[in-house]
């Protein structure tokens, strides 16, 4: 079984988030990006299914800053193979992402795509299941639990308030990972160092990507702060607060 | 274990035994394993495996010098708060159980008190990060805390997974210029490597800023490196994470590298550790001092600038990596004893024999996991001797240790009993 | 102008809340709105908010294969201006291949919608650190609403508006609805506590907690948490506040070192008094804090527990 699996950057929001100077986008040059965490839970997700039986894991990510590091993290945790696309748009939103890795992914055979459900900065659309539209495969999203039996994925989707359907969804398939079976495991910097040397990464050109659906941002701000919390200093205060609502 | 599954582990461990198929006793029927009778066991009866996976890593050869002689665990600390000591590894391992495996594999704080006393020299500072390395690297479970700080150094060279632009953060805020070389490269006399605590937690801030005043009030012409330091990496090595340890030296030599600067000088004892005996077998060799060593070499200018009296019992908790690891007992007590006012008294386990906050080896971010292995954390046993040799303020020149203490002195019910300051605050409130 | 197409969001037989937000939300924008409904004819008696639904009998239950391509074939009977769907696990799911179908283009995150020629959304993105004005054009387009953003009352109206019957298309029939899986019997029910104290990423350890039970134990409270906390596994499923777990509304909410993520901010925000201590001032839990402490959780907590005891 083939599960490829889309890796894509975010900005980290332990910087703060700068916008360019029309305020109709963010700034980039000064952003560190990093792994969106739940394509991390995707790839766990699909280590897992290679590690509980067979499957050959191919990681694809859209080249940019930093992404051979992401990808060589992403072979040192246990992917087969990683593929990089050339030539596209790295901060691109959700409508053209998908574009590109429809064209990236439809020759590569997949019988499982998994996708993370949501990343911090989703405007125009999740990835997977405009990505499924344009592969044209079924897809389910927010997939806290998945299990592959001949050519049949069984995946849990989760609702509000701890409530779950579970669907049999005919493979090849997209899937919106929300959670992985277990927390994303730690690749050991030696490791990837390693594989650094070791390993290589495949190149592919994103090519023509056809109509994307637009939309215009107008405007990108910071959001004004409300009148906020009435800041307390001390724990009497709190008490106080306690007394005046009738709690205590 | 159902029977079957005990006979067959039984058999492969080659336990023997006799077992009557008919007995009875005192019209009691014991036949079968009802009156198992087991034979001793030869020490080569059980499976070596483990004990050689081990001996065959590089560092951790010394693992099979071990006799059983117990010095170790007299003076272990985590032995003196739970059950875990060298001996007790060698032993498990005699028996066939991987340490890999273990909790044990975490326990070691790296204090260096057992390879002081071993007469055999078995090197639990060599012999741990050696172990953990190979358990990260096979994907063994790490404890999740541990992990957690392994990926914020990864991503942001800090443990607490602060941005690395806000490094030098603490700086604005203090009241005396802290040249930050990394924006304004110039040649200084001491270049300060700050470190990890010092820079993002808030009681390491306070520490900063009293360095930073008492540089200034010496005349000292210092750097730092601004959002362009790193962590030290210490830690991570001990804890198994070598890769990431030479990632971080790897930077920080570049960048020391880059500037000229006479010394350095470092805040803490891991710090301190791994730029004297570490960064050179990379290619970084500096002359550096801990910040101890180098405000001690300075007595005639620092004694007459601390006029103002401290008035306290103060005691003195000495860090594992600045004495046992690295022998310097002396410079926090030059300094300690030149406060005007101060009293000062020894704990029982001082200088050669000081007992471990907990912190070291990565103990730092494993005090959840230890806390289901021992039934005291080692800081509050500590803190617990700090106040019976009735001291009102323990003094520690450790990063680390400021809030290991503090959480202790509250968490011991001690609170308001004892005040824990870094050194340099004490100088820093001396000087007018 | 042309019709608001509004998804009637259904579970196990009951309208969701959103359904009525959107509605209400979508006659404040002036237009003609049109609700489409997939599930049960039954639900239709509690739209009368909506001037018309058009019904598809996709089955009782959601489907986003059956749902999907209903949701298309009444999109292309009713060619509306706007399609509102909810920001919810279903919601997106439509709202997203309806977009991808038509091409019509989409803005998720969404707490605002506003038509003036054209329509525009405002979205709340990156964990609500910047907002985002997009334009969508003059229509057809699709905005996922995140729940709570407008009243439900102003579109709850019981009365039954002209239904119209669209046939359900053809599907690959590649997904199969199996069944719904309840959670276990919930220890304890937070959504019936006056006062409830939630922790977030900030508790640290699963250890810690005890801290935060030993507070609602002294404030007879239920604790609760955020997503984090849930999803390693420290508290069961029946505890998470937010967008996939529960909305609350009690007296008092006391929030534990949670940042105040929207997907949280989302269950709780309607909380009558919502008190925030948090060691970080610029988290946006804050923002809608009553009352807010800057520090360090375990000072707080420890000291609140023994001023009360």
């Amino acid at each position: 079984m083939k599960i490829v699996v889309p890796l894509k950057q975010v900005p980290d929001l332990v910087e703060d988030l700068e916008l360019n100077d029309e305020g109709t986008g963010l700034d980039y040059e000064y952003l560190k990006m990093k792994l969106n965490e739940w394509d991390d839970h995707a790839l766990e997700e699909a280590l897992q299914i290679k590690e509980g039986g067979s499957a050959e894991v191919i990681a694809v990510a859209v080249d940019g800053e930093d992404v051979d590091k992401m990808l060589y993290t992403a072979l040192a945790k246990g992917a087969d193979k990683a593929v990089k696309i050339t030539g596209a748009n790295p901060y691109a939103d959700n409508q053209e992402l998908a574009r590109v890795l429809a064209n990236a992914i439809s020759g590569m055979g997949a019988d499982l795509v998994l996708v993370g459900v949501q990343s911090a900065g989703d405007r125009d659309g999740w990835l997977a299941p405009i990505l499924a539209t344009h592969l044209n495969m079924p897809t389910v999203s927010v997939v806290t639990g998945l299990e592959v039996n001949d050519g049949t994925a069984t995946v849990h989707k989760e609702y509000s308030g701890g409530i779950m359907a579970e669907f049999d969804v005919a493979l090849p398939a997209v899937i919106g990972v929300q959670a992985a079976r277990q927390t994303p495991r730690y690749a050991p910097v030696s490791k990837v160092r390693q594989i650094q040397q070791s390993a290589s990464i495949e190149e592919m050109a994103a090519g023509d990507v056809g109509d994307v659906v637009t939309s215009t941002v107008e405007e990108m701000r910071h959001p004004e702060k409300s009148g906020g919390a009435r800041i307390l200093s001390s724990v009497d205060e709190i008490v106080e607060v306690l007394k005046e609502k009738g709690v205590v | 274990m159902t029977l079957k599954t005990m006979v067959r582990k039984e058999k492969e461990n080659k336990i023997s035994y006799v077992e009557k198929d008919s007995a009875i006793i005192d019209g009691i029927d014991v036949s079968g394993h009802w009156n198992k009778m087991y034979q001793p066991r030869e020490i080569s009866n059980f499976d070596v495996g483990p004990l050689e996976e081990l001996r065959a890593l590089a560092g951790a050869e010394s693992i099979g010098n071990c006799y059983q002689c117990a010095q170790c665990i007299g003076v272990c600390p985590v032995d003196n708060v739970g059950d875990y000591g060298p001996r007790k590894i060698y032993r498990k391992l005699q028996m066939g159980i991987s340490l890999f495996d273990s909790a044990d594999l975490w326990q070691c704080t790296t204090c260096m008190n057992c390879l002081r006393v071993c007469p055999k020299e078995v090197n639990m500072i060599e012999i741990m990060p050696a172990a953990r390395e190979k358990a990260i690297l096979d994907g063994k479970e790490v404890p999740a805390e541990l992990q957690e700080m392994f990926q914020n150094c990864a991503e942001y060279g800090n443990p607490m997974g602060e941005s690395p632009r806000k490094r030098a953060r603490w700086a604005k805020k203090a009241d005396v210029e802290v040249k930050d070389l990394s924006k304004n490269p110039e040649s200084v006399d001491v270049l300060w490597f700050v470190g990890d605590y010092y820079a993002y937690h808030g009681r390491g801030n306070d520490a900063a800023n009293a360095m930073a005043r008492v540089l200034t009030r010496l005349g000292v012409n210092f750097g730092t490196l601004g959002a362009e330091e790193r962590c030290d990496g210490d830690s991570q090595r001990l804890a198994g994470e070598k890769g990431l340890f030479e990632m971080l030296a790897e930077h920080n030599i570049e960048k020391f590298n880059s500037l000229e600067f006479n010394k350095m000088v470092v805040s803490g004892p891991h710090a301190y550790n791994a730029i004297k005996n570490e960064y050179p077998k990379m290619g970084g060799s500096y002359d550096v001092d801990h910040y101890t060593q180098f405000l001690s070499s300075m007595m005639d200018k620092l004694k007459p600038l601390m006029t103002r009296e401290f008035k306290k019992k103060v005691t003195f908790h000495d860090p594992c990596y600045l004495g046992r690891h690295n022998g310097e007992y002396e410079a926090p007590r030059t300094l300690l004893n030149a406060i005007p006012g101060i009293e000062f008294t020894e704990m029982f386990r001082n200088k050669e024999q000081g007992y471990c906050c907990g912190g070291g080896g990565g103990g730092m971010w494993l005090d959840g996991f230890m806390a289901d292995n021992i039934n005291e954390r080692l800081s509050e046993n500590r803190v617990k001797e700090a106040i019976s040799v009735g001291a009102e303020v323990l003094a520690v020149c450790c990063p680390y240790e400021v809030s290991r203490f503090e959480d202790a002195v509250k968490s011991t019910g001690n609170e308001g009993k004892l005040q824990v300051l870094d050194i340099i605050e004490i100088i820093d409130q001396c000087i007018e | 102008m042309g019709d608001i197409l509004v998804v009637a969001e259904h579970l196990n037989g009951a309208l969701d809340e959103s359904t009525f937000e959107l509605i209400g939300m979508a006659n404040d924008l002036g237009n003609s709105v049109v609700a489409f409904i997939g599930g049960s004819d039954d639900m239709i008696g509690q739209l009368g908010a909506a001037s018309k639904v058009v019904r598809v009998d996709a089955g009782a239950d959601f489907n986003p294969e059956t749902y999907g391509a209903a949701l298309v074939a009444v999109a292309d009977h009713v060619n509306p201006q706007v399609v509102l769907t909810s920001g919810s696990s279903m919601g997106m799911e439509l709202a997203n291949m309806l977009s991808a179908q038509k091409s019509w283009p989409l803005a998720v995150a969404a707490t605002k919608v506003s038509i003036d020629g054209d329509v525009k959304a405002e979205s709340a993105l990156f964990g609500g650190k910047i907002i985002a004005t997009t334009n969508l054009g003059s229509g057809p387009c699709v905005v996922a609403v995140v729940a709570g953003s407008a009243p439900a009352d102003a579109g709850r109206k019981d009365g039954r508006p002209a239904v119209e019957s669209v046939d359900m298309p053809a599907t690959a029939g590649k997904v199969t609805f199996k069944k719904l899986i309840m959670p276990e019997s919930a220890d304890v029910d937070i959504t019936t506590k006056d006062v409830l104290v939630a922790i977030g990423r900030g508790i640290g350890s699963k250890d810690d907690i005890e801290v935060a039970e030993e507070l609602a134990e002294a404030l007879d409270a239920a604790v609760a948490a955020s997503r984090p906390i849930i999803d390693a596994g420290w508290l069961p499923k029946s505890r998470q506040v937010g967008k996939s777990g529960l909305k609350v509304k009690p007296k008092l909410y006391i929030a534990l070192g949670i940042s105040g993520a929207p997907e949280h901010l989302e269950g709780m925000k309607n909380s009558s008094t919502i008190i925030a201590i948090n060691s970080d001032k610029n988290a946006p839990i804050f923002d809608v804090a009553h009352y807010g402490m800057v520090a360090d959780l375990f000072d707080v907590v420890e000291e609140l527990t023994e001023a009360l005891d």
